[in-house]
């Protein structure tokens, strides 16, 4: 297929535009689709960047949420390690250090929610000595669950077994937390 | 030097081996993204602070061995020459942005190349650990037990609620990517693929090309990986992912028989042709190179070529990629010359079976 601008080169790049839901295609080679602006230029993939600010952009002080701080104040948080400001990371984002994580915390949920399919916590692997005591808890929190299981099924006895579990995991914790101080 | 001699070295130990469902599935990569906690990330962090990172690895890590990956050679990103960054890049070994950020950034290569830990990439640390075939969940448990042995010595980023913190928030949490590359000329000759990405997608992984650009997949091959890093465990990802690649290779494998039964003789005739054109061209573009590569592989696959191996596919993919080509050649070359190098190198290459 040739390229319907220059008529001269291969169409590489296809698109398809939906605008007030009439639809167009587009077979343009990769020079003219530049040219156009139906690419960005260099070799640096735009996708995920771009898209990602835009997100970033868009979280805006909700009308719904009265208590939440003007627009200036958002702006104004600074990471106290790195010294990224929320702007800066809306912008470019990406996190300056781990710190980053604590510092933009509360406006955070929405952006992992769209990025992960909804999800906002781990539930994965939880490394052996930054770790520190996270195994017992996570340990005693699939307990818990599974003791609110048995008890609706009225599964008494097993339930009585997994209670006492529960409490000797806790005593674990504790005397870690003990130790450490 | 000989070309059989420069493919020796050029080929990575494991790619010459064969793994399960490797008719189809070429490799599986695990690739875990890591973080100091006490530093900044390296989009930020000053010269100082990632020399610091560098120093720790020349330090720590440098020469060691961990079970079968041993000798650890740490790479340095500034003593090596831009074609030596790009051969590196072509073997998967090192990504694109780590070749461009030549200072205080490293790789760390096992003797058999299966596994490069890159420093001061993105994040401060990014393991990968291939497979030859479909072994991803071999891969999941090597590439975590090579994470533990990192975090002996190294403080890593993590907080209960998030994960692993890495620098892009489409890290964040495992910071896995799990990725399956996978070799599917029926399902793209019937363009059946094109309808399933969609499905794919939905499932939250991506199916993409990874030679040449946009969505089309030079050769026909495509990378299948995980797109959600943050909610689920390494292994339900893993599971999900190997789920999907199952059915895709049950597919393939169904429509390789469609199209040997309903138009054996075409099909016969397309992949002699393009033998034919790999023998004898003496010009011969990125593009269709890949194209006859693909479809020589396919003839082997399916019985109607039987005295080359089926590896010649992923050695002539990355065989005959600019980096490589202008290695083997000694000499800086321009687009018209590489045309010209790779034609001679395929033939060649395939004038070492005919020998035996």
């Amino acid at each position: 297929m040739e390229c319907q601008e220059c008529h001269q080169r291969q169409a590489t790049v296809h698109l398809t535009q939906v605008i007030n839901g009439q639809k167009t295609e587009i077979h343009v080679c990769e020079h003219c689709a530049k040219d156009k602006g139906y690419m960005s230029y260099g070799e640096e993939n735009f996708t995920l960047n771009d898209l990602l600010s835009g997100l970033f952009h868009s979280e805006g002080p909700s009308p719904y949420n009265k208590k939440a701080q003007p627009y200036q104040q958002h702006n104004q948080l600074k990471c106290p390690t790195c010294g990224l400001t929320y702007q800066e990371f809306a912008r470019i984002g990406k996190f300056g250090c781990a710190t980053c994580y604590k510092t933009f915390d509360e406006r955070l949920n929405p952006i992992f929610r769209r990025v992960h399919s909804g999800n906002t916590r781990h539930d994965g692997k939880i490394p052996k000595r930054e770790g520190g005591n996270l195994h017992l808890k996570r340990e005693i929190d699939e307990h818990k669950s599974k003791l609110r299981q048995l008890i609706e099924q009225e599964e008494f006895e097993q339930a009585a077994k997994v209670r006492d579990r529960i409490k000797n995991l806790e005593q674990q914790l504790h005397q870690g937390e003990d130790g450490e101080q | 030097m000989s070309l059989q001699q420069f493919m020796n070295e050029a080929i990575s130990p494991w790619m010459k081996q064969d793994g399960p469902d490797s008719d189809i599935v070429l490799s599986s990569r695990i690739r875990l993204a890591r973080n100091f906690s006490n530093s900044p990330f390296p989009l930020i962090a000053s010269e100082e602070k990632l020399n610091k990172i560098l120093n720790f690895f020349r330090e720590n890590f440098k020469g060691q061995s961990f079970k079968n990956y041993e000798n650890f050679e740490l790479l340095e990103m500034s003593d090596l020459q831009s074609i030596e960054k790009r051969v590196l890049v072509e073997k998967h070994l090192i990504s694109p942005h780590l070749a461009e950020k030549s200072q205080q950034s490293a790789t760390l290569i096992s003797q058999n190349e299966q596994v490069s830990v890159m420093v001061n990439e993105e994040d401060h640390i990014r393991i990968q650990l291939y497979f030859p075939g479909f072994q991803l969940d071999k891969a999941l448990e090597q590439a975590s037990q090579l994470d533990d042995w990192l975090e002996e010595r190294i403080d890593y980023a993590f907080d209960e609620k998030r994960g692993y913190l890495t620098t892009c928030p489409t890290n964040v949490g495992t910071g896995m990517r799990a990725s399956v590359m996978m070799h599917l000329p029926a399902l793209s000759i019937t363009q059946q693929i094109n309808r399933m990405t969609p499905a794919i997608n939905q499932l939250g992984l991506v199916v993409r090309g990874i030679y040449g650009e946009g969505s089309e997949a030079v050769g026909n091959i495509y990378q299948i990986s995980n797109q959600i890093t943050l909610g689920k465990s390494e292994e339900d990802i893993v599971e999900d992912l190997h789920s999907v690649v199952k059915q895709l290779i049950d597919q393939e494998r169904r429509a390789r028989e469609a199209l040997l039964q309903r138009s054996g003789i075409q099909l016969e005739d397309r992949i002699f042709r393009s033998y034919g054109v790999l023998k004898h061209s003496r010009v011969i573009e990125s593009k269709e190179a890949a194209k006859c590569l693909s479809d020589l592989r396919l003839g082997i696959d399916l019985g109607f070529i039987d005295h080359i191996p089926r590896t010649i596919l992923n050695e002539l993919m990355i065989l005959t990629q600019p980096g490589f080509l202008q290695q083997y050649a000694k000499a800086t070359l321009g687009p018209d010359e590489r045309d010209i190098r790779r034609a001679s190198l395929i033939r060649e290459r395939l004038q070492l079976e005919n020998e035996d």
